[in-house]
């Protein structure tokens, strides 16, 4: 049985100045609201986030930026930004950006105890620049290392009492790697059932990754609503 | 009614999908590819974010918070759709599985070097997935406007903005040619309907090998 705290503070008070957090979802689809609500309401700073993206001005992890609270970011895309590109052009916060199938392996071989790997992507532009290129079968390669964090903060629709997760749709995008990567893996879930209703065929992150979890209920705002 | 240019150019991008291709569309222009795919193929999109069969954009009922495309865009499924991890599908990218990826450019090289993520100067976003997707898919075609806004070339002899990826570009589509990426260099395959090869010649920097055209192609 894994801990279910009964609110998102104390969820995150384990959670302190200057760790590494990462946070799962890709543009708003997906990231756990109210553990980054929390995290703006504790007032945690130096954080190094590493996420896909910063979310958007007022929601997502641009809450914690707008209070200054994120020292350094590691994404792939932060274009949604404002108060983002005010804090990069003043110099304010650090950034690393990373090709978004790089940013993924790199959390995926965190969590698989995969030290460094090569891959294509970025080879022959500044993002191998420094970095060791290998030549195999007639292709350059470059080497990037793993991430891990103190913390993964992560989004799943059903969970167990156990920690397994299930996620929906186009929500599960990074989850399930940050949560093998997270010293520490606290799991917000929409809802939580008995350990044994969920099919086992059906689990996504099987509980081992999990350390924690809050239920709660999701705003899923919608950042580019398009309709027929 | 008239076609804007944008639409030209995704109409003939739409001509080198083949029946039961998967295929990743970039963000902007590419995306509108899939408004003109033929009732007589089968094509599969993929999302980077984590999505194989993205189906047409949803009606007001239909709208899912938590179903997007990589454009953060409120999409649908088709049929036989599949949804997975970040990780999972930029293994299914890099791994050689999708058959064509249509993305935009601001610049390509005579070697088929593509700039497409990054202006010094201006506010960085960042590269997203473009610099993943153009090692891994098998075809990559990249469709822009043949100028830019202040009318110069876009092919150019050497990109002289940051790299996307080096010689990964297969074709060049424009609303004034379809030009090849070969060992040979760029050869011009197709001029559209309202330019010559003179016309194409003169917006381009980089060097035409003009052999085999086809002239007047309309769009």
């Amino acid at each position: 049985m894994k801990h279910i705290f009964t609110s998102a503070d104390e969820a995150v008070s384990q959670i302190q100045d200057g760790a590494t957090i990462m946070v799962g979802g890709f543009g708003l689809v997906g990231i756990p609201e109210q553990l980054i609500l929390a995290l703006e309401e504790k007032g945690v700073k130096d954080l190094t986030v590493i996420s896909n993206n910063c979310g958007i001005d007022d929601w997502g992890l641009g809450l914690l930026l707008r209070k200054k609270q994120i020292k350094k970011i590691i994404a792939s895309y932060v274009g949604e930004n404002k108060e983002f590109e005010r804090q990069v052009l003043s110099g304010e916060i650090e950034v690393e950006l990373t090709p978004q199938g790089t940013l993924a392996e790199r959390i995926r071989a965190g969590g698989a105890g995969i030290p460094a790997f090569y891959t294509p992507a970025g080879v022959g532009t500044i993002i191998s620049d420094g970095k060791e290129v290998r030549n195999f079968n007639g292709k350059d390669y470059v080497l990037e290392t793993a991430l891990k964090a103190d913390f993964s903060i992560i989004r799943a629709v059903k969970a167990d009492h156990l920690g397994n997760l299930i996620y929906n749709k186009t929500a599960q995008n990074f989850n399930p790697i940050m949560a093998a990567a997270g010293e520490v893996t606290i799991a917000e879930v929409e809802e939580i059932v008995e350990t044994g209703m969920l099919d086992p065929n059906m689990i996504q992150s099987p509980s081992i990754y999990i350390q924690s979890m809050l239920q709660a209920k999701q705003e899923k705002k919608i950042e580019r609503l398009t309709v027929r | 009614m008239t076609l804007s240019n944008r639409e030209r150019i995704a109409i003939r991008a739409e001509k080198e999908i083949e029946h039961e291709n998967y295929v990743n569309l970039g963000i902007g222009m590419p995306t509108l590819v899939a408004n003109y795919i033929s009732p007589d193929k089968t094509v599969i999109l993929q999302s980077e974010n984590g999505l194989l069969g993205i189906g047409p954009y949803p009606t007001e009922d239909q709208v899912d918070p938590d179903l997007i495309n990589a454009g953060k865009e409120t999409i649908t499924t088709i049929p036989g759709s599949s949804f997975f991890t970040s990780a999972e599908s930029f293994a299914m990218i890099r791994g050689g599985h999708i058959d064509v990826a249509i993305l935009g450019g601001m610049e390509v090289s005579e070697n088929g070097d593509l700039a497409n993520w990054m202006i010094p100067g201006k506010m960085i976003k960042g590269m997203g997935g473009a610099m993943d997707l153009v090692h891994g898919a098998k075809k990559i075609i990249v469709i822009m406007d043949h100028v830019s806004k202040d009318g110069s070339p876009k092919i150019k002899k050497e990109c002289s903005l940051p790299l996307t990826g080096k010689g990964v570009v297969n074709k060049i589509i424009t609303e004034r040619a379809l030009i090849e990426v070969t060992s040979r260099g760029l050869e011009l395959k197709e001029v559209f309907e309202g330019y010559s090869i003179q016309d194409v010649l003169q917006s381009t920097e980089a060097t035409l090998i003009v052999e085999d055209v086809k002239l007047s192609v309309s769009l």
